[in-house]
């Protein structure tokens, strides 16, 4: 915007102003100690934002065995487990535009979660125990979602058995539907889920990520 | 389409630090950000999404530093202290505590219309909107809060000039 120094016709006056902005820091966008603070206060204002009501979505990312994944929270559970292939700038997005654009990454609110996926991952959890916020999927996705969990630790279904486990036996693609739009993959073990000649069929993460958490459930 | 608010605090954080530095010193600058940031986050949904957010934190960070200047006031000053230490908190160029007290004694109009120009960036009918008055009032309060830095900053007429 308007900050050239050529808004001046005294050369004098342009020195000072950028002299100005030398000497105060204001140049230094990059500077240590301002990204330090900078820091210190985004913490503090996801602290203030959650005692205040004001958060609607808490997100943070984590390191995993199937790629960083980001997790996401709203005040009555879990919301969102993204993959990297899913974008996470879009799922951010897409949170901010079907929850609340009040959004901040606020890892507290995610540390049961985080917890939980690292025992998952490492073989000490075989069922997770967390609240959940199903609020981005309606009517029968949002059903065959609740029952995915049913499925339990190293088990599989095809599409059509979990059709049945809904009671709509007819629903076969629907169900890839539901498990195709998973907005909790690993928690909702949507990877339980194969085509009936037994292959693993697509996943909201890619096959190689299907293929990690059954073989890693199979391992245990 | 709205931003997550992580976004406007991870693109404006710096710039609304900086203004806040300058309108109520180093000192209190980070209880004006949390401040102004606390209050953006409970608005932000209601903001419009063509909405020039600078502006609009610009605005926020000047009620909420006008806010923390006037709880200064009510406090009794601590005698014998000096005002505004700007060394030990880390600030690039920190020696330069002269010039954080010329900056300190322009009059607020004149600190602000400086700050939300020359740090923010906003147009001066920006600034005008935010001070009160005309958009030459809020031009020539910067250019006098310049020319009063000049005449009371020695150091920064004399070094450097190209000549």
């Amino acid at each position: 915007m308007n900050t050239s120094p050529n808004h001046f016709a005294d050369p004098s006056d342009a020195d000072t102003l950028s002299r100005l902005r030398d000497r105060l820091g204001l140049n230094h966008f990059a500077d240590p100690s301002d990204a330090d603070t900078l820091s210190r206060l985004r913490d503090r204002l996801g602290l203030a934002a959650e005692t205040e009501g004001l958060l609607d979505v808490a997100y943070t990312t984590i390191d995993s065995p199937v790629g960083t994944l980001l997790l996401a929270a709203t005040p009555k559970g879990l919301v969102r487990v993204a993959y990297e292939i899913e974008d996470h700038d879009r799922v951010l997005d897409t949170l901010t535009q079907r929850i609340s654009p009040r959004v901040l990454r606020a890892p507290r609110r995610l540390d049961a979660v985080a917890r939980e996926l690292g025992e998952y991952f490492s073989r000490q959890r075989r069922a997770f125990d967390l609240p959940l916020d199903l609020s981005l999927s309606r009517g029968f996705r949002q059903l065959v979602q609740q029952h995915l969990p049913e499925i339990g630790y190293g088990q599989t279904r095809t599409y059509r058995q979990v059709a049945e486990l809904v009671g709509n036996p007819g629903a076969v693609r629907a169900v890839g539907t539901a498990c195709a739009t998973n907005p909790l993959p690993v928690v909702v073990p949507c990877h339980r889920v194969l085509r009936a000649d037994g292959t693993p069929g697509g996943y909201v993460g890619g096959p190689a990520a299907k293929q990690a958490l059954l073989r890693l459930e199979a391992a245990a | 389409m709205k931003q997550p608010f992580e976004k406007v605090v991870a693109e404006h954080g710096g710039t609304v630090l900086r203004v806040c530095r300058v309108i109520v010193g180093v000192h209190d600058a980070e209880d004006a950000w949390s401040e102004t940031f606390l209050a953006a986050m409970r608005a932000y949904p209601d903001l419009p999404d063509d909405a020039n957010a600078e502006a609009w934190l610009v605005t926020i960070a000047h009620r909420k530093a006008i806010d923390v200047l006037r709880a200064r006031k009510r406090q009794p000053a601590p005698v014998g202290e000096l005002p505004e230490v700007p060394t030990a908190l880390g600030l690039p160029g920190s020696a330069d505590g002269d010039l954080w007290q010329a900056v300190a004694a322009l009059p607020d109009k004149q600190r602000q219309a400086v700050a939300y120009h020359y740090v923010a960036g906003l147009a001066y009918a920006e600034i005008a909107e935010i001070l009160g008055g005309t958009t030459d009032a809020a031009r020539r309060a910067a250019a006098d809060g310049i020319k009063n830095l000049r005449k009371n900053y020695p150091g920064a007429a004399t070094e450097g000039v190209p000549s």
